[in-house]
């Protein structure tokens, strides 16, 4: 079996981009599964079944969603062994642009749109800069000009990466993706032993434990401050 | 990587030999300024942990990503100087049937025109993703893409720079809250052209050209009207992109002269294909494709007797484009 991680922004188009890469995989006659990690909600898993691919989600609730995936990524493959899959496509959404759920040596793929703005690649941290293959999608609504800007930005923060353009309503470019999601060489027992390809961020403070109350009097663990000056400023 | 040498140079000497780092280090929010004497591993390590976990940095993903960028750029500024793509050749493949399309081979050249024509899903996307992936057989039709008679180089399909197709299509829009001067920098320096102010000029100069209605390089191009817009998506990706190929998906015949559009793009030399279906845009092309069933079904010259029903739309156009104008300007329209 072969592992795929698959994340970007909130409504970047990646449900649309794996369906459709889905279905070029299919067509080569290779057993693909989904699971979706998401926060608080997600009716994805439906569009999945209703295409007839095996799909789980999870959600994160309360916890962290990218350190919810990797206490849970082993399962997951173990899952996708059970179901014979070829392809077990994992897909996450980045909620706060500093994490990234990919794992050394796994195809590590960030979904991200032409209209999010010009400054995103900048904004976006290792899920952007460290991913194998970038997948720029609604470049069908915005000019020729502003994708070859984008293009150019992704480049600068991921020169090594992979760009591929795809419309993720007709499909172009996914049977392209397709192509460079499996190639059929790798064999994926298990993950465990593998590292993320980048730590996630450290914090543990009174608010992740649940606290609800404001004030220095209730802060405690790892707090930091923002510079205010000196008050003189204007 | 064979330039880990550049690894050893100062990002004074960089900048110098290559100024196109400047992008590098400003997309990748690094200031080199003042530490232009140290190199850039040496630069790195100016960082601490707390530093690097804050701003979620890779250090040395970044080592390699300098090295990498310094070579895909001159790679791409070399292609630029090269002869390029002079014409595209597409050998036929299978229909969503499995049957063999209707041609043998079609070779488009330099200044040439071919319009698409057929229904909605019948395979347009399919044709234009072959085409930019430059199709070796290993696509759902089996055609085999080849430019400039050639199986080409896999570079078109994975380099980021070189798009071997510019799109243009009636659903684009402006999304940046730039005015057009801006917007035209912005894209220019993402080329590194030499001479911004000549090509920018040139652009605004030739979309005027093309629009009904005049723009000042000021206006912000979010307020630009339909046609101004698209004069100005014609003439920046006709003076400006980087791609031999030009797809178009139709031109809304409001607000543009598009004869004087498509000759702007010919006239730079691009090879043109434009997906429509009406008959005057149609009917301007030395040939046309028809698509059936995922398929090419047939590749048709335009005809003479087609030439002259081309010239009766132009009249019923330019009939209809100065009833259009007098009723702008307020008067009551009625027979020559």
């Amino acid at each position: 079996m072969q592992l795929v991680t698959v994340s970007g922004p909130p409504s970047s188009g990646k449900t649309s981009v794996i369906l459709k890469s889905i279905q070029a995989l299919q067509s080569r006659k290779l057993k693909v599964g989904v699971v979706k990690f998401d926060c608080l909600y997600t009716d994805d898993d439906i569009l999945y079944e209703k295409a007839g691919i095996p799909v789980k989600k999870g959600l994160s609730g309360s916890l962290c969603p990218d350190h919810y995936f990797v206490s849970n990524i082993e399962e997951v493959v173990q899952w996708g062994r059970k179901m014979e899959l070829d392809v077990l496509v994992t897909e996450s959404a980045g909620l706060c642009n500093r994490c990234s759920p990919y794992i050394k040596e796994v195809k590590a793929v960030c979904v991200i749109d032409n209209l999010s703005g010009i400054n995103t690649p900048k904004k976006i941290g290792p899920m952007l800069k460290s991913a194998d293959i970038v997948v720029i999608t609604k470049g069908d609504i915005v000019s020729q000009a502003e994708r070859e800007v984008f293009a150019s930005k992704v480049h600068s923060v991921n020169p090594r990466s992979i760009t591929m353009h795809i419309n993720g309503l007709t499909g172009q470019g996914a049977y392209e993706l397709s192509t460079l999601l499996h190639d059929g060489k790798e064999n994926l027992d298990t993950v465990k032993g593998k590292q993320l390809r980048y730590p996630m961020p450290s914090a543990l403070c009174s608010y992740c434990l649940g606290e609800t109350r404001i004030g220095d009097d209730y802060q405690m663990g790892n707090v930091r401050k923002m510079e205010m000056g000196d008050g003189h400023e204007k | 990587m064979k330039n880990r040498h550049l690894l050893k140079e100062s990002i004074e000497a960089l900048l110098e030999k290559y100024p196109f780092l400047g992008a590098f280090f400003e997309d990748n929010k690094l200031e080199v300024e003042g530490s232009g004497h140290l190199t850039f591993p040496e630069f790195l390590q100016g960082f601490d942990r707390e530093a690097v976990e804050e701003n979620a940095m890779d250090l040395e993903s970044l080592e390699e990503g300098l090295v990498t960028y310094v070579e895909q750029m001159l790679s791409f500024l070399g292609l630029d100087r090269e002869e390029g793509v002079w014409e595209l050749t597409i050998l036929a493949g299978r229909d969503k049937s499995g049957n063999p399309e209707g041609f043998d081979e079609i070779t488009i050249r330099r200044s040439d025109i071919v319009s698409i024509v057929g229904p909605t899903g019948s395979g347009k996307s399919r044709l234009l993703a072959d085409i930019e992936w430059t199709a070796d057989g290993d696509t759902p039709t089996g055609r085999r893409i080849l430019i400039n008679g050639e199986t080409p180089d896999k570079k078109w399909r994975f380099s980021s720079g070189n798009r071997l197709v510019a799109q243009l299509s009636q659903n684009m829009n402006f999304v940046m809250d730039l005015t057009v001067r801006e917007f035209l920098e912005l894209h220019a320096r993402s080329r590194m052209v030499e001479d911004e102010e000549a090509i920018i000029g040139k652009i605004i100069r030739e979309a005027n050209h093309l629009a009904g209605e005049r723009f000042d390089p000021d206006t912000p191009v979010t307020s630009l009207s339909g046609g101004q817009s698209r004069a100005l998506m014609i003439a920046d990706t006709a003076i400006l992109s980087t791609s031999p190929i030009v797809l178009i998906d139709e031109i809304e015949n409001a607000g543009i002269d598009r004869k004087k559009a498509l000759a702007l793009l010919v006239g730079e030399e691009k090879i043109v294909l434009m997906a429509t279906h009406d008959p005057s845009l149609a009917l301007m092309a030395d040939q046309r494709i028809v698509i059936r069933n995922g398929g090419i079904h047939k590749v048709l010259p335009t005809g003479d007797a087609e030439r002259e029903i081309l010239a009766e739309l132009a009249e019923m156009d330019s009939y209809i484009a100065d009833m259009r104008t007098r009723l702008r300007q307020g008067e009551k329209l009625s027979k020559a």
